[in-house]
C-alpha cells in the first residue's frame, strides 16, 4: 500500500483534540510553533450539530440512545462503549468498558463540567499512608496552572477553605434549586459538607463568551459557548494564530522514530479514504486519551523499542484506574405535587458534597464526593416510568395518569464518585490476536476491584440512604449486598479512566518524567490523563488541562532554549 | 483535510443568537407532523401485526385514558411511537411480542376470548392481577414484568409529547436571561429558604 507522506515538517504533531490536545495546541501555537493536530473523529459544528433546546417530540425516538450516541440522540457525544469496527477485549472473567468519543473536541463536548482541583494530599498519598504512589509534582507546582485555567476558561464555585479541596478563582455560583436546599438541610443535619458545585459554566461573560442561559443542557453542546469544551474555548485562539492545521477522521496508527530513537512523526489512516498517511514533526504530543495513547505507544514498536515506545520500564498500560461509582434515588413525599416552575438551571447540580470524613476512622482508605440530581427536569422517556417503585405501587387508568403528574419531580438522586487505589491487576495491554478494521492491534483490559473500593461504595449507599431518610423519603431500590459488590459500576463506566502511562522520577517505574516527557524519548510528551499517578475523587478534566498547560509551556521553553 | 478557513468559520461563528433555530425547527417539525396526521392514510405498523396493534391501541388507552386535562395515549400517537421504538431498539421485540401473547393466552384461559374481545369487567380482572407487582401472585410474574415495561413505555411515549409536557406543567427548555433560583411559592411548598 502506498503511504502518502506529507513533506511539511511541523514543529509539533498532536494526536487528539480534547482537553489535553486542545490545550497543547493553544499554548504551543501561541508560543509560535507550527502544529498539526490529528483527530480520529469527525468535524463537529455546534450550529449544525447541537441539539440544544430540542424537544423530545422533535424526534420519533424522543431522545433515546442510538448506537452512535449512547447517552441519547440529543447528546453531543458521538461515540460510546462500543464503536463499529473498533473493538477491544477483556481478559476472561474481567470487565472493563471503554468509552470513546470520536469527534472534534472529544469528550469535552458532552462532559459534566465538574471542575475540581486535586488537593495537596492527593499528590502524596503513598507518603501519607503507604498506599498507591506519590506524584513527582506537588499541588503548589500545579497551582499556578489551575489558576490560569480558572481565569481563562472560567467556572463557578465558592471558596470554602477546605484542606484538600482547594479553592479557585470562581465566578458566583447560581442559587440552589429548591429541592437542593432540602438536600442541604438534610446534609447539614448529618454533618455532611454540602457546598456550591464547581462547574465550568459561565455565570458572567468571559472573553467574548456570554453567560449561561440556564437551559440545563450542557451535554448537548452549548451553542452559545457558555460552558467549556475544547472546540469552543481552546481551538479558536489556536486557529487564530494561523499556525494550527487540523485533520479530522485521522486514526493514528503509530509514532515513528528516527535512527537516533527520537520521534519524527505519526502515521495515520484517513478514515474517509482508507489511505495511509505519515506526517512529520519535530515533537510529538499524545493526547488521544489515556488508554488510546497507551495503545499507540505499545503499537509503536521498532528495533530500538521492541516493547513499544517509552516502554523500556514495561509500565505502559499498567496501573489503569477509573473513578468508583454507584447511585441511588429516593422518593421524597414533600416534593410531590410540586409548584410548577422552571428549575433547569445550569445543567448539573448547583450543590455537591466533597469528601467530609477522615479515612483513618473508617475501614476504607480513600474518599468520595456526592453528586446530586432530581426535580422537575425536562420530561424524557423515563417520565412516569417505574410507578411500581412509588407508593402507588403500579396501576393504570385515570388514577395512574394523575399519579404520574403528582409524582413528577418528586425524586432525588445521588451518585458517589470515589478514589480507586491503583493496583497491579488493573491494566491494559495489546491483545495478541485481535485488530481493528484498519489492522491496528487493539487493547485487552484486565480489571479487579479491591476491598478498598467495595467498602467505599458500600459507605456511599449507606450515606445516600441516610440522606433520603433524613429528607423523609424512601429509597427506590434495596441496599445492594456484598454479593452484588454493592452495585459498584463496572470499570470504565464512570469514564474517568486515567493513569496507564504514568509519570515519575524513576525511569524503571514510570514512562514519563515530571514534565510528562518520555524518559526514553525526549521529544515525546503526553497531555491527556495517561500521566496520572493516582485518580483522586475529583473529576479529572481540570487536572488534565492544568497538566497539559504545564507540559506545553515546558515544551515551548525548552524549544526556545534550544534543548529540544 | 479540512481547511483552516473552514474550521475557523465553524468554530468562531457560533454566536449566542443562533440557538433559537432548534425551537423554530421543532415547531416546524411539529406542524408537519400535525398536517401529516390530519391528511395521511391510516397508520400501518411496521413491527406489530394487525391483531397485536389492535391490542396495543386498546391497552395504551386503558393505561392513559382521556381525562379533563388531556387526551388519551392514542390521541397523541403513543401506538405509532411504540411501533417505531420496536424497530429502533430490536432487543425489545421478543419481550413485547411475547408479553402481548401472554396477555391474550391468559384471557383465553380465563374467558375463552382474546383481550380486545373481553368485557370491561374481564379486562379489569386480568389487569388487576398484574398491575400492582407487590400484590401480584407468583404465577402472574411474567405478566407483571410485561406490564411494568409496557406501562413504562406508554408513559414515556405520552409524557414526551407536546400535550404530555404541557400537562405536566414543565416550564423549562428555554433561554433564561437571569437565574433567580426558586420562586417563593416553590420555596414555601418545600419549607425551605435562601436565608
Amino acid at each position: 500500500m502506498q503511504i502518502i507522506r506529507n513533506r511539511t515538517v511541523y514543529d509539533v504533531v498532536i494526536v487528539g483534540s480534547g482537553a489535553g490536545g486542545g490545550m497543547a495546541a493553544k499554548v504551543l501555537t501561541e508560543a509560535g510553533a507550527s502544529v498539526m493536530m490529528l483527530e480520529a473523529g469527525a468535524m463537529f459544528d455546534t450550529r449544525r450539530d447541537s441539539k440544544m433546546l430540542a424537544w423530545p417530540y422533535s424526534s420519533p425516538r424522543r431522545g433515546a440512545a442510538i448506537p452512535e450516541r449512547q447517552f441519547g440522540e440529543f447528546d453531543a457525544g458521538w461515540g460510546g462503549w462500543t464503536l463499529e469496527g473498533e473493538p477491544y477485549t477483556s481478559a476472561p472473567g474481567d470487565r472493563f468498558d471503554w468509552f470513546r468519543t470520536r469527534m472534534l473536541g472529544g469528550r469535552t463536548n458532552h462532559w459534566g463540567r465538574i471542575s475540581l482541583r486535586f488537593g495537596p494530599d492527593d499528590f502524596r498519598r503513598k507518603s501519607l499512608d503507604g498506599l498507591g504512589d506519590d506524584w513527582p509534582i506537588t499541588y503548589d507546582e500545579l497551582k499556578p496552572y489551575y489558576d490560569s485555567i480558572d481565569r481563562h476558561i472560567g467556572l463557578f464555585g465558592s471558596n470554602e477553605g477546605l484542606p484538600n479541596d482547594p479553592d479557585g478563582i470562581f465566578q458566583p455560583p447560581p442559587k440552589p434549586r429548591c429541592y437542593e436546599l432540602l438536600i442541604k438541610r438534610a446534609a447539614d443535619k448529618l454533618n455532611i459538607t454540602c457546598i456550591a458545585n464547581r462547574l465550568s459554566i459561565l455565570t458572567q461573560p468571559l472573553n467574548d463568551r456570554p453567560a449561561c442561559h440556564y437551559c440545563g443542557q450542557c451535554g448537548r453542546s452549548c451553542a452559545s459557548h457558555s460552558n467549556f469544551s475544547s472546540p469552543s474555548v481552546l481551538l479558536p485562539p489556536a486557529l487564530a494564530t494561523g499556525r494550527l492545521t487540523m485533520v479530522v477522521n485521522a486514526m493514528a496508527r503509530e509514532v515513528t522514530v528516527d535512527e537516533n530513537g527520537l520521534a519524527n512523526g505519526v502515521s495515520y489512516i484517513d478514515k474517509t479514504s482508507g489511505r495511509e498517511n505519515h506526517v512529520r514533526g519535530r515533537i510529538v504530543v499524545l493526547a488521544a486519551s489515556a488508554c488510546e495513547s497507551a495503545r499507540l505507544l505499545l503499537n509503536s514498536k521498532s528495533s530500538k523499542f521492541p516493547h513499544g515506545l517509552a516502554n523500556s520500564s514495561g509500565i505502559v498500560g499498567k496501573y489503569l484506574t477509573d473513578t468508583t461509582g454507584t447511585s441511588a434515588s429516593g422518593f421524597i413525599p414533600a416534593m410531590m405535587d410540586g409548584h410548577p416552575h422552571n428549575e433547569d438551571g445550569a445543567s448539573g447540580a448547583h450543590l455537591f458534597m466533597p469528601w467530609w470524613l477522615d479515612n483513618k476512622k473508617l475501614d476504607f482508605p480513600r474518599g468520595y464526593h456526592i453528586e446530586l440530581g432530581g426535580g422537575r427536569r425536562m420530561p424524557g422517556l423515563g417520565t412516569g416510568g417505574g410507578m411500581h417503585r412509588y407508593p402507588a405501587g403500579g396501576g393504570y387508568g385515570t388514577q395512574f395518569k394523575d399519579d404520574c403528574r403528582r409524582y413528577y419531580g418528586s425524586t432525588v438522586g445521588f451518585s458517589g464518585r470515589g478514589e480507586m487505589i491503583p493496583n497491579e491487576n488493573s491494566y491494559c495491554e495489546i491483545d495478541p490476536t485481535v485488530v481493528d478494521r484498519w489492522g491496528i492491534p487493539v487493547l485487552r483490559f484486565h480489571w479487579k476491584w479491591s476491598d478498598y473500593e467495595l467498602k467505599q461504595v458500600k459507605h456511599m449507599h449507606e450515606t445516600f440512604r441516610a440522606i433520603i431518610h433524613e429528607m423523609g423519603g424512601t429509597p427506590m431500590s434495596a441496599m445492594p449486598t456484598a454479593a452484588q459488590q454493592y452495585d459498584i459500576a463496572p470499570g470504565g463506566r464512570i469514564i474517568h479512566e486515567v493513569g496507564c502511562v504514568r509519570m515519575g522520577n524513576d525511569p524503571k517505574t514510570s514512562a514519563l518524567n515530571s514534565n510528562c516527557q518520555a524518559h526514553d524519548c525526549r521529544n515525546l510528551f503526553l497531555t491527556d490523563g495517561g500521566p496520572f499517578v493516582t485518580n483522586p475523587d475529583k473529576n479529572v478534566t481540570w487536572t488534565i488541562l492544568a497538566l497539559a498547560m504545564r507540559t506545553s509551556e515546558y515544551i515551548a521553553n525548552q524549544r526556545k532554549a534550544g534543548s529540544l | 483535510m479540512t481547511s483552516r478557513r473552514d474550521v475557523l468559520k465553524i468554530l468562531l461563528a457560533a454566536p449566542a443568537a443562533t440557538f433559537t433555530w432548534t425551537e423554530a425547527e421543532a415547531a416546524q417539525a411539529a406542524a408537519a407532523a400535525r398536517t401529516a396526521r390530519a391528511t395521511a392514510k391510516p397508520f400501518v405498523p411496521k413491527f406489530f401485526t394487525a391483531n397485536e396493534y389492535k391490542l396495543v391501541r386498546t391497552l395504551v388507552d386503558i393505561i392513559i385514558p382521556k381525562d379533563e386535562r388531556s387526551g388519551s395515549a392514542t390521541d397523541v400517537g403513543v401506538p405509532e411511537f411504540m411501533d417505531f421504538m420496536m424497530i429502533d431498539q430490536p432487543t425489545r421485540q421478543v419481550a413485547m411480542r411475547g408479553g402481548l401473547a401472554w396477555l391474550d393466552v391468559d384471557c383465553q384461559q380465563r374467558f375463552d376470548k382474546i383481550f380486545v374481545d373481553c368485557t370491561a369487567a374481564e379486562r379489569t380482572a386480568v389487569l388487576d392481577d398484574i398491575a400492582w407487582p407487590a400484590k401480584a401472585k407468583p404465577e402472574h410474574a411474567h405478566g407483571v414484568a410485561f406490564f411494568n415495561s409496557f406501562r413504562d413505555l406508554t408513559a414515556g411515549g405520552f409524557w414526551t409529547t407536546k400535550v404530555g409536557i404541557e400537562d405536566l406543567q414543565y416550564l423549562g427548555n428555554r433561554s433564561v436571561a437571569r437565574w433567580n433560583g426558586c420562586p417563593p411559592e416553590a420555596l414555601k411548598k418545600l419549607g425551605v429558604s435562601y436565608e
